[in-house]
Parts: structure tokens; C-alpha cells; sequence
């Protein structure tokens, strides 16, 4: 099968890559980068793991044709945190207890990050359409929503657990 | 044969790409086309990605183009599209709204499509191009009708009258799960009022059929009348008429036939 060369930027980083004319971009992340922060979850753009932002917009990976990502940026959960230091809303994960087993939070970190990104001061209403495209099975939701509410409030909880 | 991509620069190399290679697909916002390569039922063939800015632009000169790769979010960016926006808002969560496009959306399968069942409502023009020449206009009924049986060409955009009055135009989504669920049912009327009563009515249904349909009999009970509780009566008595729901995981064909006639009264009476 043809090889096709992919060159872009990766949280920051130039990376290239060949990819085969059908891969998508969560697998040339996760293969090809060893990126394993975004999640293989459905593959029929579902359940929202594997998000990422490409140039800025919220998109699936799973449903991302790799080789359109010449040129482009993607950002994954991998670049949200500055070495040692959690993003703001990696810390409000933690301290909401926002995450079970895990295995929504990369799409549901990203999604928030373009909600917050786009509208720093979401009502309750608009968090809950924001992280829509993602599944989580195990919080309820309620402690994201409180996590993502309370990141855009610089921190703050609205209640004790 | 394995898979090939190809980028084509403008919308007549894509259509002479297509109608030359009947394996082609074309990759617009992906959301299908990805998801078919990911569960394996697309396995080869050229797929085809479009950069000609044609196909993802919005004229607002008279009647609407809008190009066949705009997308969800970029409608839901528009103000003058606001009639639009609760059809567009119905499409996914926000990463498939920046992703699903318009033209997809004409390909979607049922219980997908909640636009296209808009685009019904407001009498859309699909414009095809068909190897070379200038793209030719098809009413979105008749395309839906020979959806299934491929081959019609290029889809380069959608074409409609905007509503004289955006009130006219109203849009309801029935699903089990919100903000973001797979259609129980759908309905889209554009009625347009004249002298307080309807003149041109247009109704249509997505999940009640293969494909999105116009509800042909519901229009003809409303037609000419005020939208009272007389007309809302008969325009629910109507409501089934030649309608073939299906039985899938989201409602059986019993439940939607029960409950489309409930929708289409409050959807009719401004009720939430």
C-alpha cells in the first residue's frame, strides 16, 4: 500500500510521519507517535475519547482521514499540561474527582479546553452541550460539569464532595 | 485494490474524478466515510477529499447556496441562518458539528439525516455535477428517492428560498437521550402564513421512512387553513399517511407511529 507523508504540528512539535491512504489520525498518534493520551473508544465518533483539536477546532480523531492533517496543528490531552504543572483543568478533574476510571477524560479535557477556549464563562447549560459528543459511564457527569464550571471560575468549587 | 486518496482542487476535477472511478468516494466531513472504513465495511477504492473553497461556501444573495462541504458549526455561525440552527445544533456534539457536513448529511442513513428533513421543509435543490459541465439542479425529494441507488454524481452544494419569516420555519428532534441522541423522529414545516392562514405548506419527516420524506397528506390538511385546533386535529389524523417507520435501538415502529402525531401537535401549537 502506498505510504503517503503527513507532516505537522503535534502539540507544538513538528512531527512527520507516513500514513497509509485509509489510517486515521488516532491511529497515527497512538501507532505511529506514541501518543496514547487520545483513547481508541467507538470508532464511529460516539463516544468522544479520542478528541482532539486540529487548528484549534474540536474534532474526532477516530474519524479524521491522517493524511489530511498535512500542515495542520493537532493538540491532544498530552499537551495540556506544562511539564510538572496540571492545566487548570486537569487540577479541577483531580480535585472534583471528576475521573473514575479514566478512560473518558482525555476527550472530555479537550472538548472543555475548546469550551472554555470559545467561551471562558459557560453557563451550567452550555457546559453540558459542550462536553454532548462525550461518553462517560461511570461519574453521572455531575463532578465534570462542577470540574469544568469551576476551571472557568479560576479554581473555585461551587460545593464540597 | 487497496485504498488510494487523492486531493482534487476544484469541483470539476472531483466530479470527472467520480464519474470516471466508480469506487470513488469522497471524504467530506469524514463522519460516514471514516466510520465505514472503521468497521470494515469499506475496504478499497479512491478516496477523495475536495480544497476548492466552492464547496464550503455560504451565498446569502437571494436564494441560499450553501456548499456541499460546509458544515454544521459553520452554519450554527451564521446569523442570517438562524432558522438553521436548531437543525444544525441537532447533529451530533460539537466535534461532529466542526466535522458533519451538509452534504454528508444528504447520505446519512436513517435514524441519521435530522438536516436533511430541514432542507426538505424549505423545498431544497440538490446541484449534481455529473462528469464535466455545470452543475444541474435536483429537487431534494428526487434525490432522496435515487439515494439509494448511487451513481448521481457530484454533490456540490444545496440551494433553497430562505423563509420570508423565520417564525414560519420550526424544527423539532424527538430523541431518548439529550443534548445529543439519535432521532426517535424528526420534524421540519415551513409554513408560511398569508392573510393568517397557511399558503405552501411543506412537512417533513426524518426516522418515519428509508429516507427523510415530505408528509405529503399533512400539508394538504393544512393548506389554506389557520393553524387553530381544527387544523391541528386533522393535520394529526393525517400525520401517518404513508409513513414506514422502522424498528431499531432507539424505538420500535409501533412506538414512533404512536407518538409521531403527539410531536407534530405540539411541534403545530408552538408548544415545547
Amino acid at each position: 500500500m502506498a505510504k503517503i507523508p503527513v507532516q505537522f504540528r503535534l502539540n507544538g512539535s513538528d512531527r512527520a510521519a507516513f500514513v497509509g491512504p485509509s489510517d486515521n489520525l488516532l491511529t497515527l498518534l497512538r501507532r505511529g507517535l506514541n501518543d496514547f493520551g487520545p483513547k481508541y473508544g467507538c470508532g464511529q465518533g460516539t463516544c468522544g475519547t479520542c478528541t482532539v483539536l486540529v487548528d484549534g477546532d474540536l474534532q474526532l480523531s477516530c474519524l479524521t482521514l491522517a493524511a489530511t492533517c498535512e500542515g495542520k496543528h493537532v493538540e491532544t490531552v498530552s499537551g495540556m499540561a506544562e511539564g510538572p504543572v496540571l492545566h487548570p483543568l486537569q487540577q479541577a478533574f483531580m480535585d472534583h474527582f471528576a475521573a473514575q476510571c479514566g478512560f473518558c477524560t482525555p476527550g472530555m479535557l479537550t472538548a472543555a479546553k475548546a469550551l472554555l477556549t470559545a467561551n471562558p464563562n459557560p453557563t451550567r447549560a452550555e457546559v453540558i452541550d459542550g462536553i454532548s459528543g462525550n461518553i462517560c459511564r461511570c461519574t453521572g457527569y455531575d463532578a465534570i460539569i462542577e470540574a469544568i464550571l469551576a476551571a472557568a471560575r479560576g479554581g473555585q468549587a461551587t460545593r464540597a464532595y | 485494490m487497496p485504498f488510494e486518496f487523492r486531493t482534487a482542487s476544484t469541483l470539476s476535477d472531483a466530479a470527472g474524478l467520480i464519474a470516471g472511478d466508480r469506487s470513488a468516494r469522497l471524504l467530506s466531513g469524514g463522519t460516514l466515510i471514516m466510520r465505514d472504513i472503521n468497521e470494515g465495511r469499506l475496504t478499497d477504492g479512491l478516496i477523495l477529499r475536495i480544497v476548492d473553497p466552492a464547496y464550503r461556501q455560504i451565498s446569502l444573495s437571494g436564494r441560499v447556496e450553501l456548499g456541499a462541504g460546509v458544515t454544521m458549526a459553520a452554519i450554527l455561525k451564521r446569523r442570517e441562518l438562524a432558522y438553521l440552527h436548531a437543525p444544525a445544533q441537532a447533529i451530533g456534539g460539537p466535534a461532529v458539528r466542526n466535522m458533519a457536513s451538509i452534504g454528508g448529511n444528504l447520505f446519512a442513513e436513517t435514524p441519521y439525516g435530522d438536516f436533511t428533513v430541514a432542507l426538505l421543509a424549505l423545498d431544497a435543490q440538490v446541484m449534481v455535477m455529473q462528469g464535466l459541465g455545470a452543475p444541474r439542479a435536483v429537487p431534494l425529494e428526487e434525490f432522496l428517492a435515487g439515494r439509494s441507488r448511487g451513481g448521481q454524481g457530484l454533490v456540490t452544494a444545496v440551494q433553497f428560498a430562505p423563509p420570508q419569516n423565520a417564525a414560519d420555519f420550526r424544527f423539532r428532534k424527538v430523541s431518548r437521550v439529550k443534548p445529543k441522541g439519535l432521532a426517535v423522529l424528526t420534524i421540519a414545516a415551513h409554513l408560511p402564513m398569508s392573510g393568517g392562514r397557511v399558503s405552501g405548506a411543506r412537512v417533513a419527516f426524518g426516522a418515519m421512512a428509508p429516507v427523510p420524506m415530505r408528509a405529503k397528506a399533512v400539508e394538504r390538511v393544512l393548506e389554506g387553513k389557520a393553524l387553530d385546533a381544527a387544523a391541528i386535529t386533522a393535520a394529526r389524523a393525517a400525520a401517518a399517511e404513508g409513513i414506514r417507520p422502522v424498528t431499531d435501538a432507539i424505538a420500535s415502529e409501533w412506538y414512533r407511529r404512536e407518538v409521531l402525531p403527539v410531536h407534530l401537535a405540539r411541534l403545530l401549537s408552538g408548544q415545547d
